[in-house]
């Protein structure tokens, strides 16, 4: 995680060997660690390209809706319209009230909220769970980690679908939900990397120097879970993206007269005969998003944390 | 440059008692940065039953050129070159027919024995597998012979050993264990590379003998790689110092010791320390670092740190050339100057300090 | 070794107590039981009420309850009465688990072969066409929503065949009623396998291939080339052999998941096994079944989570002797 140095210089001063310099530079730079993490990942071209995809479906999401004329709760399509199968006037069809591209576009938009919750908070908790966990060991660490077992005995989508019972199906309950669910994973594993921290030396160092135990951890393990912490969110996002599908399909998801990519793929079950436009785009826009992140992750897992030597083909 | 008595001081190889001849093995390496070259033009020859030592730092090469003599080197390396056992041309042979000459006739120990060994298999399955991978016998026989060969390099209880499994021995008695399975089949030539690095000091001489009974056993000669040149001292009749991919320096363990011919060769000598010297004097370390195998400058590569280096050291990289018509070859424009240098006098500034 | 299984026993019973009040807190959670009665119209008279409650035990407080089930449980074998109807909670648990148990049984079965299969060849053959192929498709298979995926292929897989070929090969509803008949096994367990194996099959082979890799390039591996052994005898005995290690425990994890979630799946394809009886009993609130349920899903975690370690120390002897 520190810096690393390619530098090799050779000089010898003028004083040492009465010759004239011969100043031997190996043009290797040096690079910071971030540095070296984003060229390795701007070379998984499938992560790059993803990564391409993923920004253009935000920007289609929340950018789109202002742009495009018809909106998911309005109105304003013709009585005969209603409907259709995609056309030029409304590209992705239309069902019984309203423009199926504005609807896919706020699905979206909902759906990548919900997900980004899951991952903002079920890694933020998961994160500090674990860091406290694995800092201080012993019968903290033991009950903190059985609790997280606890939680993980339970089939995650049958413990979001009861807590999200008496809920009103509103976003931001989804999302803490569904975050709740995921954070003791995510603390696992970064207690499992903390473990391997602690016993390190600048740990050793930094408590010689006087810090405390919050400063510890805060300014020095956590930092160094951040790679970890990273690929963890993003495939906290994939997940939930799923996840939250999975909910609206047993009804306990996002409720109406709002809308999820989830939602709107549970009420086309019906029409995937007669009205399949209706199905497939909001779930190939789930597919989407789902792929761009698993792939971004993996760059990213492949950037930020490289065991094996890549070859060069 | 084959180092032969018999043959003149550019001569071709032309050794017919050769057991394994490189000839100009050339080993690179494509990365993000460019191309690693990590051997350039390697030659040598080893004979029969002969013990021959390679040194050098770590980066210097020596581990790839023998991994390239067993075909283990990774699939993106790049061979050029050739390197012939018996006159049967080894690069470029496909897996199956490497296989029968690998653990057989060449026979290779590697650095840290408690990762090479396999941590869920018996130790006995392992030296009996690689019997079983070149004759036909039964399972018994195999696991007899191990107990044997457990035996030979002087692991006590033997027959209770095999059912150990790797991370239940000691360090040294694993890195025996991959001993016994490099002399299974008698082989011609035993490479180590490394073998007493990855183990304490007190192990090391232990380990070394096991080596030893292994070659006396089975009459092998040996190619023993290693940065530690109180190794070698002990263990091999000639030296081959490589440093930046080439080799700079070669002849018998006494004329490189006594009489190095290369600046390098003096500067690892200079900078051992000695309990049996009596004078006070400072280690003459070398300054500087090996260079990057990147962006190799044209010239000798030892010259950024060499005491003795002039404009034509930057220009034009010295060939391994024999020294005064001797066996003793040196890489090094000067070498017929180095006759009596002092690794002190040319390194560092030899003080005398007090204690 | 003996000592290693008694001891992961022995903590695992904690675990599964502490998981028994949790689940029954999250059904407490769930809200009253009682709903339906309280909000049908009329409203029924408070003695029709009250006697409910007692019925259910609901007029306690919640360790009184807790503790009225749980010993229920253990020490009767009674896992107390249904809120609606006569029904027998407990078999009607079991009797979905080997609903469940049957189609998790073979997905996984065929999920994992062609995972080890797939995964050590994209290992093998890294960076190949064949590789970047199958991780792109097991990606893609693990980026969709499953009932997304089996409503495709009830209608293309089941329906629109069924038409083509103007049969009734492909039924979509419940279990096949003969598993010994070939035709009502492959009409009724073909495509919910699909389904459910889709998900495992992407992820183990991923992680084989990462095993794979790793293992590869250790030095045990090149020790065994070294010795001349044939390549296969490599891949198979030395590199196959420790790779796997890891996956069988990743695969115990996901059994125990698989047969507590494949909700889904099972309700796309209408098998009335643990997903099916989960949703209706949260939809009637049906606590007594939700608590079965979810102390039986518990189990089954922890279940499988001791056949993990367990298995982990058979296959690798420094497991064993630590």
């Amino acid at each position: 995680m520190l810096e690393t140095h390619d530098t090799v210089t050779e000089e010898r001063t003028e004083a040492e060997t009465g010759k004239p310099q011969v100043e031997r530079e190996f043009t290797v730079k040096e690079r910071g660690y971030w540095r070296m993490a984003g060229r390795r990942f701007l070379r998984h071209r499938a992560a790059v390209i993803s990564l391409v995809v993923f920004i253009l479906l935000v920007l289609f999401a929340f950018v789109g809706q202002r742009l495009w004329h018809y909106k998911w709760n309005g109105g304003f399509i013709d009585a005969q319209d209603i409907n259709e199968a995609p056309s030029l006037k409304h590209p992705f069809g239309t069902d019984d009230k309203y423009d199926q591209m504005a609807e896919v576009m706020r699905g979206t938009q909902q759906s990548l909220k919900v997900a980004f919750m899951i991952a903002f908070f079920g890694t933020g908790a998961g994160a500090i769970w674990g860091v406290v966990s694995g800092f201080f060991g012993g019968v903290a660490d033991s009950g903190l980690m059985r609790f997280a077992d606890l939680i993980l005995t339970i089939p995650p989508l049958a413990l979001a679908a009861a807590l999200a019972y008496q809920g009103g199906g509103k976003l931001w309950q989804i999302g803490i939900v569904l975050a709740a669910v995921s954070a003791p994973y995510v603390a696992r594993v970064v207690r499992g990397v903390v473990l391997s921290l602690r016993e390190r030396e600048f740990i050793e160092a930094a408590r010689a120097l006087g810090a405390t135990n919050v400063r510890i951890m805060f300014r020095h393990l956590l930092p160094n879970t951040t790679p970890v912490l990273i690929v963890n969110a993003t495939l906290l996002i994939a997940a939930g993206i799923l996840l939250e599908t999975a909910l609206s399909y047993v009804g306990f998801g996002i409720q109406p007269p709002d809308t999820s990519l989830g939602l709107l793929i549970v009420n086309a079950q019906g029409a995937v005969d007669t009205r399949p436009w209706l199905f497939y785009f909001p779930g190939i826009f789930i597919i989407l998003i789902a792929l761009t992140v698993n792939f971004i992750g993996d760059g990213l897992r492949d950037a930020l944390d490289p065991r094996q030597t890549r070859e060069r083909r | 440059m084959t180092i032969d008595l018999a043959v003149d001081d550019k001569g071709q190889e032309t050794d017919p008692e050769a057991l394994i001849a490189v000839d100009n093995l050339t080993v690179s390496f494509p990365t993000d940065d460019g191309v690693v070259r990590a051997v350039r033009g390697v030659s040598y020859t080893v004979r029969t039953g002969q013990a021959m030592g390679i040194v050098g730092e770590s980066g210097s090469g020596k581990s790839v050129s023998s991994l390239a003599i067993m075909g283990l080197l990774p699939k993106n390396a790049r061979i050029s070159g050739s390197v012939k056992f018996r006159g049967r041309e080894l690069i470029g042979l496909d897996e199956g027919e490497l296989a029968k000459v690998r653990g057989n006739r060449i026979a290779m120990i590697f650095q840290d024995p408690l990762t090479s060994l396999n941590p869920v298999y018996t130790v006995g399955y392992q030296i009996a597998e690689a019997i079983h991978a070149h004759h036909d016998v039964s399972k018994q026989a195999a696991l007899d012979r191990a107990v044997e060969l457990l035996g030979t390099i002087g692991i006590p209880y033997p027959e209770q050993r095999i059912s150990n499994y790797p991370h239940e021995l000691s360090g040294g008695m694993r890195q025996r264990v991959v001993i016994a399975i490099a002399m299974a089949n008698n082989p011609d030539v035993i490479i180590a590379d490394e073998p007493t690095t990855a183990l304490d000091v007190t192990v090391q001489a232990q380990v070394l003998e096991a080596l030893e009974t292994a070659r006396h056993e089975t009459g092998a000669a040996l190619i023993l790689i290693t940065h530690d040149l109180g190794v070698i001292a002990g263990h091999a009749e000639r030296i081959a110092v490589m440093y930046a991919g080439k080799l700079v320096e070669t002849g018998t363990t006494e004329e490189v010791f006594y009489r190095p011919r290369m600046p390098y060769t003096l500067g690892l000598l200079g900078s051992l320390p000695r309990l049996d010297q009596h004078t006070h004097e400072r280690l003459t370390p070398i300054k500087g670092a090996p260079p990057s195998l990147l962006n190799l400058p044209p010239g000798c590569p030892f010259t950024p740190r060499c005491p003795l280096a002039e404009d034509i050291c930057d220009a034009e990289e010295p060939e391994l050339l024999a020294t005064e018509g001797t066996g003793h070859a040196a890489a090094c424009h000067f070498r017929n100057r180095m006759a009596d240098a002092d690794a002190a006098e040319v390194f560092g500034d030899a003080q005398e300090v007090v204690s | 070794m003996l000592v290693f299984v008694i001891r992961r026993v022995l903590i695992s019973i904690p675990v599964l107590v502490a998981s028994t009040i949790l689940t029954f807190i999250i059904v407490k959670m769930t809200g009253d039981p009682l709903t339906y009665l309280k909000t049908r119209q009329p409203i029924p008279p408070p003695s029709v009420i009250h006697q409910q409650e007692q019925r259910l035990w609901l007029d306690r407080s919640w360790p009184a309850q807790y503790w009225h089930w749980i010993s229920n449980v253990v020490l009767h074998n009674d896992w107390g009465p249904p809120v609606l109807g006569h029904d027998n909670v407990r078999t009607d648990v079991f009797h979905a688990l080997a609903v469940t148990g049957r189609l998790v049984a073979c997905s996984v079965a065929i999920a994992l072969i062609l995972a080890v299969l797939t995964g050590v060849i994209s290992a093998v053959k890294q960076y190949s066409m064949t590789d970047y192929t199958t991780t792109f498709i097991g990606f893609v298979f693990l980026s969709m929503p499953t009932f997304w995926f089996a409503i495709l292929l009830k209608e293309w897989g089941g329906i629109k065949f069924n038409e083509a070929t103007g049969t009734h090969t492909f039924s979509t509803i419940d279990e096949p009623s003969s598993w010994v008949n070939p035709g009502q096994l492959l009409g009724h367990v073909l495509l919910p396998t699909i389904v459910l194996g889709l998900v495992g099959y992407a992820a183990w082979s991923r992680f084989t291939r990462a095993s794979m890799l790793e293992v590869l390039n250790s030095d045990y591996v090149r020790l065994a080339r070294s010795k001349g052994l044939k390549p296969h005898t490599v891949l198979v005995k030395h590199a196959l052999r420790t790779a796997l290690i890891p996956l069988t425990t990743v695969c115990a994890l996901d059994i125990a998941a698989l047969l507590s979630g494949a909700i889904v799946t099972e309700n796309v394809f209408q098998w009335r096994g643990m997903g099916y009886l989960f949703l209706t009993s949260l939809r009637n609130r049906d606590f007594n079944i939700m608590l079965g349920w979810l102390l039986v899903a518990a189990t089954l975690v922890i279940l499988f989570n001791l056949i993990a370690d367990l298995l982990y120390g058979v296959l690798d002897p420094r497991i064993r002797h630590a």
